[in-house]
């Protein structure tokens, strides 16, 4: 089957892809932690074909029972302010907020890094441990467990490292992210 | 004022406390308790249908017919998935709707226990929004939020699933009618500078078009009257979607017709070379818009809509003015009034003769038939017919559906009820029981294909029963007749399951029902036939067998733009179809 752009044997008109300026956005997302809440939301990106590159959620005000979900999500600018409307349409959505676009905001997230290993490769694994700052959180003879924080783009290139030192497993939480300044959500 | 109750008797209160006299459902095991309490009352009327999608149907007929919530009552499980469907389609067309249904005990859910389904996550992607009710203490709240959350914005379905033990706890019920429970308040005022931009905009107009849509006559009455005055006022040409039909009367001056795949010449024309356009209340829809790239390429585009996830979604737009129909058009004639613009006459006068012009090609017009009925003909009839009387109109989909919408002038909002976005067969003849049952005076006829109606034809004894003397008018063409369209246009003309072979009898069919079955074939006895069909005072089956291979035209094919339209003179065209003449044999 051939599909040709323009021409549609179909009932929809099948869209050539428009040039891509296709970057990846820091949505945050402020809700009411009800049940269902993050399925409403998942749901949303999967229904309408948006992807989810990384999503982190927890109650930040427990007597308000206010829920912080941030988001990373890629799309052209008018895909990004759809999204937008669509999540702020949700009834339990307070607030809806691209931190990419409000300019360089703060974005952090913890990684558990597990290699293992003797010898030189224990001794380097240590050595780039300590220039990324990450800390041990657990040892044995044959293995480490490091505790990173930082920009996702500083913790992609530790794992990078630690592949060669042994790595076994990896845990990462998603993204924290916040504007900086004094002005909140 | 609070009171102690039983849950199944707080949904009994908030139906009364929020006005619904009637509501449609099916009882089943995890409902008993509030069909107990229906039982026990007389304010709130319960229809009983004879499937789950029917209740949500009629639902959306009242409440499409009334301006009011429709209300549906079914059990878990089996129930809440036959009303799937009907949930989508209130969720597609903006239609204000509230479903309560049953729900296993508390203790038993994730058990897979008897006619348990997680009705939540089943309907969370077709409805506005939903609820699992958890604790007693939060059924008044809930049950309330979701009349306002149905209404208010840009209306939509909404679901209250209650389990069967909280039905029976007893709580403390308080008429929170007016309480929002969510922080959900959409905005329906628009700022200031819009409103004076887009005035600008059309001041400046020299071939302006209005686009209406359904979304002026969910905004009301007062928003149908502001945009009859606004017409006047700008003097503009108007055209509407399939939803918006009867905002504007058919019979106006300013009218060019419904716009889209099956619009007018005129109507697609004038969207094509418009330099501004007026969007309001309508949501560029694929059937609208055809090729997005070439969809009137040279205009300013302004666009009033309620829901800021309308503007932008597939046409890009210059001035987004978000808010209510009625309360931004009133803001509109209060600065137009202020503004006193100085209309640019030479040019408005100019593209009035081209509109004209387009007029003169008469896009509707068919070969008339002395031998059999056409299609086309039928509706305008049935319209001719019924034209004095309070008739409300209810439709399945197809080609009867496009036909209705072409041939039949709606001069009233509320007027048509029929499924636009999910395009649902069967969506018609429950649609008039609900319709019917809130107009219990009214003329309601359901224009039906010989295909459609077949998916809920058991609604029939729905009718009979509540003595709902809706008329199904049947246009027999003895096909799925829009599939066979786009078979014979765009798949090298292969019948691929699209006849309606082993059709019943419908007139005995009628009779089995204990309604009235009517038919006719010929042309020179239809005008007879309606009239009977009008006067009998119960349900009619009318059988009308029209030329079975006409195609619905104009059409603009997928994917194309508005000024590449299929025409009906083109049919001898073999490209096009052929067959629009052809007779039954
Ligand atoms: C076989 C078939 C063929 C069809 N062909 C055509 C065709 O040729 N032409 C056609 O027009 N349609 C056609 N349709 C219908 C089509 O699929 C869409 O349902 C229809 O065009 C949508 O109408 P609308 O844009 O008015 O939007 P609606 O679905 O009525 O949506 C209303 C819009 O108004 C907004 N709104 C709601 N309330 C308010 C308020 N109070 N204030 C402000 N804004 C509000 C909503 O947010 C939404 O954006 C066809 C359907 C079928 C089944
Ligand atoms: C539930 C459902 N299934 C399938 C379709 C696809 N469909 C659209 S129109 C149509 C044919 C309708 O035939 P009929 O009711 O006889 O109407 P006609 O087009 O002949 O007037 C079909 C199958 C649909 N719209 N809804
Ligand atoms: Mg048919």
């Amino acid at each position: 089957m051939m599909i040709v752009a323009g021409q549609s044997q179909s009932a929809y008109f099948l869209e050539e892809e428009l040039p891509s300026t296709e970057r990846s956005h820091t949505l945050s997302v402020l809700v009411d932690n009800e049940p269902g809440v993050l399925a409403r939301v998942v749901g949303l990106f999967s229904g309408r074909g948006y992807n989810i590159e990384s999503l982190t959620v927890s109650e930040i005000e427990h007597s308000s029972h206010m829920s912080r979900i941030t988001i990373v999500t890629t799309g052209r600018p008018p895909v990004i302010s759809q999204i937008m409307h669509q999540l702020g349409r949700l009834v339990p959505v307070h607030k809806v907020i691209n931190l990419t676009w409000a300019g360089d905001a703060l974005e952090r997230e913890l990684a558990l890094v597990k290699v293992a290993g003797k010898g030189e490769m224990r001794d380097e694994a240590l050595r780039l441990a300590q220039a990324f700052n990450a800390r041990i959180v657990d040892a044995t003879l044959d293995s480490y467990v490091f505790e990173i924080t930082g920009a996702p783009a500083d913790i992609d290139r530790f794992v990078g490292l630690m592949k060669e030192c042994g790595l076994v497993e990896l845990a990462r939480t998603g993204l924290a992210a916040l504007a900086r300044g004094k002005t909140g959500i | 004022m609070t009171r102690q109750m039983t849950g199944a008797e707080m949904v009994i209160q908030t139906l009364v406390d929020q006005g619904v006299d009637t509501i449609f459902g099916y009882p089943g095991s995890a409902v008993l308790p509030i069909f107990d309490e229906l039982f026990q009352q007389e304010e709130v009327r319960h229809v009983l249908v004879r499937h789950e999608q029917g209740a949500g149907h009629a639902a959306e007929g009242y409440a499409r017919s009334t301006g009011k919530v429709g209300v549906a009552l079914v059990t878990s499980g089996p129930a809440i998935a036959n009303m799937v469907t009907a949930l989508a389609d209130a969720r597609a067309d903006s239609i204000p709707m509230v479903c309560i249904t049953g729900q296993v005990p508390t203790t038993l859910i994730g058990t897979d226990a008897f006619q348990e389904a997680d009705t939540v996550g089943i309907t969370r992607p077709c409805t506005k929004h939903n609820w699992l009710v958890r604790r007693i203490e939060d059924l008044p709240g809930i049950l309330h939020e979701a009349f306002r959350i149905a209404t208010t914005g840009r209306p939509g379905p909404v679901l209250v699933d209650i389990p069967k033990n909280i039905q029976f706890q007893t709580g403390t019920y308080e008429n929170c009618k007016d309480k929002a429970l969510t922080q959900y308040h959409p905005a329906v005022k628009a700022p200031d500078a819009a409103i004076r931009e887009a005035v600008e905009l059309m001041a400046a107009a020299k071939k302006p078009i209005l686009y209406t849509g359904g979304g002026v006559i969910n905004s009301g009455p007062k928003a149908v009257a502001l945009l009859r005055e606004f017409v006047k006022m700008t003097g503009f040409p108007i055209t509407s979607t399939l939803m918006g039909l009867g905002a504007y009367p058919s019979s106006g001056k300013n009218w060019l017709g419904m716009l889209g795949m099956h619009g007018t010449f005129e109507a697609n024309l004038a969207m094509h070379d418009c330099d501004v356009m007026v969007c309001i209340g309508a949501r560029f829809d694929d059937r609208i818009t055809g090729r997005i790239d070439a969809f009137s390429p040279n205009s300013k585009k302004i666009h009033i809509d309620i829901d800021p996830s309308s503007i932008n979604k597939t046409v890009m737009v210059d001035l987004p003015v978000v808010g209510d129909v009625g309360q931004v058009i009133e803001d509109l004639i209060a600065a137009w009034t202020a503004r006193k613009p100085v209309q640019d006459k030479a040019a408005l006068a100019a593209w009035w003769k081209q509109i004209d012009a387009w007029r003169a090609k008469k896009c509707l017009a068919y070969r008339p038939s002395a031998e059999a009925i056409m299609p086309q003909y039928a509706i305008e009839r049935l319209h001719a017919l019924t034209r004095g009387r309070d008739t409300y109109i209810t439709t399945e989909v197809g080609q009867h559906q496009m036909w209705v919408a072409q041939y039949y002038g709606f001069d009233q909002p509320n007027r048509l009820m029929t499924s636009g976005g999910l395009g649902t067969m069967g969506y018609g003849l429950p649609a008039a029981i609900g319709t019917q049952l809130a107009h219990p005076g009214s003329l309601v006829i359901n224009v039906a294909g010989d295909a459609s109606i077949q998916m809920n034809i058991r609604e029939l004894s729905t009718a009979v029963q509540h003595n709902a003397p809706v008329k199904t008018f049947i246009l027999n063409n003895q096909h799925l007749g829009m599939v066979r369209q786009w078979q014979k246009l765009f798949h090298g003309n292969r019948i691929s399951h699209s006849t309606t072979d082993a059709q019943p009898d419908f007139v005995r069919l009628a009779e089995a029902y204990g309604a009235v079955g009517i038919r006719c074939s010929k042309p020179s006895e239809l005008d007879d036939a309606i009239e009977e069909m009008i006067r009998i005072d119960r349900p009619v089956l009318f059988d009308c067998r029209v030329v079975n291979l006409a195609h619905c035209l104009p059409m603009i094919p997928a994917g194309k733009a508005h000024n590449e339209m299929l025409l009906g003179m083109d049919e001898e065209n073999e490209t096009v179809g052929g067959g629009a003449d052809k007779v039954p044999a």
